[in-house]
């Protein structure tokens, strides 16, 4: 039976999902509700000087009918005097002792620091996670990801914390930097015990075309904020891969960005993750959905054969290589199950026209398209766009006899130097005239 | 108990004949258009008659674009709205969508029209740039929907277009002909009175052109002359009894129904004969209407029915019942008032319809509706001429420039076609308009 009781960083939790600092934990009232549905742990909304927010704070990105895939936000940090909420979480750990509350922190001077940490210990924190990624407002006050952009500012920050933490201190990074490993280097140089990661990136989620003025909109003006949901997860994954791959960061790993179901969970920790954070989805359907990915884990472990979390952390990091270390004789090719095709001919006009010309029609009514395999490169784009499961499939056709990599080739001087050398891959793949673009049968409508 | 109550006031007659493709809300639309895959050489585009750019309207309903898909939809069907309603999109569009190979309800097509279409109907913004006037005159016989349609495309060339229209309203059987729960007159009427003013034609109402004489005058003051005179009244079938009171034709009973709604009175006993959709039609709207019984019989099997299938079922759930292999030999009278009808028991042997022999039986009813058919107008067609018609007595066209064999006349729709849907006739109006701006130019 699969245990998901984490041991995070010596923070202890009865399961690896923890509400990330926002505004689901802003209160006593929520977080004792959360845990009470089933969450392992919840980071409390940043705490500091209590700030003064606009309305309105969010705005979103649906994807067709579906809502908020990304979401982003302009509040700030809590805006509740300190003293609330180091009794709410007084309280509530004495109504959940075994239940992880992680004080997120943000202030200015090591003496601000240095008070606010010993308090919110002396309030029965079993951690406390250090705001250095909220990407609008904070920054511009020198806090938020202003120090997380500073590796320098964030290293010293993290040593005054650490000169009177006697619990954990995680650091909460910020994706709006180009190298994330930076600041997490900076963070263990510090003396951090552990990473979290990502914050919110800096975005503007749309603009209303019709009074000319970005989402959210505070009084006809609008600003940027920090972008959240589904849309970032994959930005966060790299991220995380690439702090848990670098030797110099070593830490444990809080994955957070656009995780909301169990599946999202697994992937986060087979790339390094020692538990998970989540807001958004939080705010989209509220803590009941925790239900759903405790149960999915426990299911996915079970019929995996893993008994803890640690037995799969980061076991596809092995897996992600550099593009240089990639087998280049490995050849895929696409091939279209007949029987499961409906016809819609998506993938032949994403080869045809976003790819490689390499998925030909017939025009005798029989709408199943086929492969040109001489021209397939085998980029995966036609079985991606495919809407029926396991119709498009990519097939093998090297022997799995031979692997070479970039690097293999760069070291035998055997890669292209020149424009027109001969060794460029293109070079041996059909591509059609420029005027042959006449000759494809157009759609009756496609005419400009 | 029936399934329908008679509708005592406009309000009952609204429920018992509300519409099986109400029109959609913006968040149903976007919903909807939102599961759209945009397929290549879309197969709905295919299966539509007038060809719409089906896969654009809908990506532009969800890109919160619905005056620009009703603009897509209308400039390859001027009855955009009337097809999306009445069309038998089960058989066209819907059929064809590729989701119907994945056992994926397939998109609503016809909704997501209507839905665009009321928004430009609503809207009335001027969305079409109509060519100058080239001095070209058309007078169009018949404000149906070859007609109509013949008359906007005309109008986007620059023709000066008059329509000569019999009845009081326009759009032929889409206001006369076709079931209440399918489009209502309101719906109809406001389309048509959106189309006037984008395009501004003229249309003479009660005006019909019935003589020789009145021909030649068409024929001196115009250039060409369109002919979209649909088709006559229902046709005998050649039984004894037809002319009995309370036995009548399927399409006058629809007219009737259309213009008078819950003042029609119907009998507890109907007996509809046919197995096409208007049988369909004629059936479903007398259970409709409060008949207790109503019989449809079909000389052949079920499976012949020429009927779509989603027609009958919706006849059956309205409570009418099938009675098949039974064709009528006498429609039985008593004092003059159709009582019943005589039919006699068939099977088909070999493709070929047998009746079996003394198997006689009578279905009493109060109404006999015969739905089998509409007759040609022949005796009209007779004074163009040179006209020539075929042996089903349809006009004879040039399928290329729906030239007649008289070079001034044109013609689409039932009277070219013998009969088809809306559609089909708005498809083919407009193909006369471009074959007749070709003529002219």
């Amino acid at each position: 039976m699969a245990n998901l009781f984490t041991n995070f960083a010596g923070i202890k939790s009865p399961n690896p999902f923890w509400l990330a600092s926002a505004p689901p934990t802003n209160s006593g009232y929520q977080v004792m509700k959360a845990f009470d549905t089933g969450w392992g742990g919840a980071v409390w909304k940043t705490m500091g000087v209590p700030v003064v927010n606009v309305s309105s704070r969010y705005g979103g990105v649906n994807y067709r009918n579906n809502r908020l895939i990304g979401l982003n936000n302009i509040e700030l940090i809590t805006d509740r005097p300190l003293a609330d909420n180091l009794r709410e979480i007084e309280e509530v750990k004495k109504r959940f002792p075994d239940h992880a509350i992680i004080a997120s922190l943000m202030v200015e001077t090591r003496e601000e620091w240095h008070q606010i940490v010993r308090d919110v210990e002396n309030a029965g924190a079993d951690g406390i996670e250090l705001n250095f990624g909220c990407p609008h407002g904070m920054c511009e006050r020198g806090m938020g990801s202003a120090v997380g952009q500073e590796p320098r500012v964030l290293k010293t920050i993290v040593e005054w914390v650490k000169e009177v933490a006697k619990v954990p201190v995680i650091v909460k990074l910020t994706p709006n930097i180009s190298d994330i490993t930076r600041p997490a280097i900076a963070a263990r140089e510090g003396g951090a015990d552990a990473i979290s990661l990502i914050n919110t990136i800096q975005s503007i989620v749309g603009v209303d075309i019709d009074n000319f003025v970005a989402y959210p909109i505070v009084d006809g003006k609008s600003t940027n904020g920090g972008y959240c949901g589904p849309a970032v997860k994959p930005i966060a994954m790299n991220m995380l891969k690439n702090c848990a791959q670098h030797p110099n960061v070593n830490l444990p790993l809080s994955g957070i960005g656009g995780i909301e179901n169990w599946r999202d969970a697994v992937e986060f920790i087979l790339l390094g993750a020692g538990n998970v954070q989540v807001c958004t989805a939080v705010m989209h359907y509220g803590f009941g959905i925790i239900r759903e990915m405790v149960a999915g884990l426990s299911q996915y472990m079970d019929e995996k054969g893993f008994e803890t979390i640690n037995d799969f952390k980061g076991k596809a990091l092995p897996n992600v290589l550099h593009w240089e270390d990639l087998n280049l004789k490995y050849k895929v090719v696409a091939s279209i199950n007949k029987d499961k095709c409906i016809g819609c001919q998506l993938c032949y006009t994403a080869c045809e026209d976003g790819a490689h010309q390499a998925i030909g029609v017939l025009h005798n009514g029989d709408r199943v398209p086929y492969i040109k395999e001489e021209n397939c490169v085998g980029c995966n784009l036609c079985s991606l766009v495919c809407p029926v499961e396991e119709c498009i499939t990519m097939e093998r056709r090297d022997d799995a006899t031979e692997v070479l990599s970039w690097k293999e080739r760069t070291l035998a001087n055997d890669i292209p130097t020149t424009f027109n050398d001969p060794r460029g891959g293109g070079v041996h793949h059909p591509v059609y005239l420029p005027n042959e673009a006449f000759e494809t049968p157009k759609p009756v409508h496609y005419k400009a | 108990m029936p399934e329908y109550k008679h509708p005592a006031s406009e309000q009952d007659f609204e429920q018992n004949f509300a519409s099986i493709k109400p029109l959609m809300n913006a968040t149903e639309a976007y919903y909807e258009s939102s599961r759209c895959l945009f397929c290549y050489d879309a197969p709905c585009i295919k299966a539509c008659p007038t060809e719409i750019d089906i896969p654009l309207f809908i990506r532009q309903i969800n890109g919160n674009n619905p005056l620009g898909a009703a603009q897509t939809i209308y400039q390859s069907n001027h009855f955009g709205h009337a097809c999306g309603k009445v069309c038998p999109t089960e058989v066209l569009c819907e059929g064809a969508c590729v989701y119907n190979h994945q056992n994926v309800k397939p998109i609503e097509i016809g909704r997501l029209q209507s839905f665009a279409t009321q928004k430009a109907i609503n809207s009335n913004k001027k969305m079409f740039g109509l060519k100058p006037n080239n001095g070209k005159k058309v007078a169009i016989i018949g404000a149906g929907p070859a007609g109509i349609s013949c008359a906007c495309e005309l109008r986007m060339n620059g023709f000066d277009v008059t329509i000569y229209e019999a009845k009081a309203q326009p759009s032929g059987l889409t206001v006369y002909g076709v079931a209440p729960y399918k489009i209502t007159n309101q719906e109809v009427l406001e389309e048509m009175a959106y189309l006037q003013n984008q395009f501004g034609f003229t249309i003479l109402y009660n005006h019909p052109i019935a003589t020789k004489q009145d021909l030649q005058n068409l024929e001196q003051q115009f250039d060409s002359i369109f002919l979209g005179i649909g088709l006559g009244e229902t046709s005998q079938i050649g039984i004894l009894g037809e002319d009995l009171d309370n036995c009548f034709g399927a399409v006058e009973f629809i007219e009737q129904l259309r213009m008078e709604h819950h003042q029609v009175q119907v009998p507890q006993n109907v007996v509809v004969l046919g197995g096409g959709n208007t049988a369909m039609d004629a059936a479903s709207e007398c259970a409709r209407m409060g008949s207790e019984n109503v019989i449809l019989a079909y000389r052949r099997e079920k499976e012949a029915m020429g009927a779509y299938d989603f027609e009958y079922e919706l006849a059956k759930t309205a409570g009418v019942k099938g009675l098949f292999n039974a064709q009528p030999i006498e429609i039985v009278g008593e004092n003059g008032c159709a009582i019943g009808v005589k039919f006699v028991q068939t099977t088909t042997q070999n493709g070929q319809l047998k009746t079996i022999e003394n198997s006689e039986f009578v279905v009493p009813c109060n109404w006999v509706i015969k739905a089998t058919g509409q007759s040609k107008r022949v005796q009209f067609l007779q004074m163009i001429d040179g006209l020539e018609l075929d042996s089903k007595k349809r006009i004879v066209i040039n399928p290329n420039t729906y030239q007649t064999t008289n070079p001034r006349y044109f013609a689409a729709g039932d009277a070219v076609n013998g009969g088809k849907e809306v559609v089909n006739a708005v498809a083919e109006g407009r193909k006369a308009a471009n074959a007749i701006v070709n003529c002219n130019l």
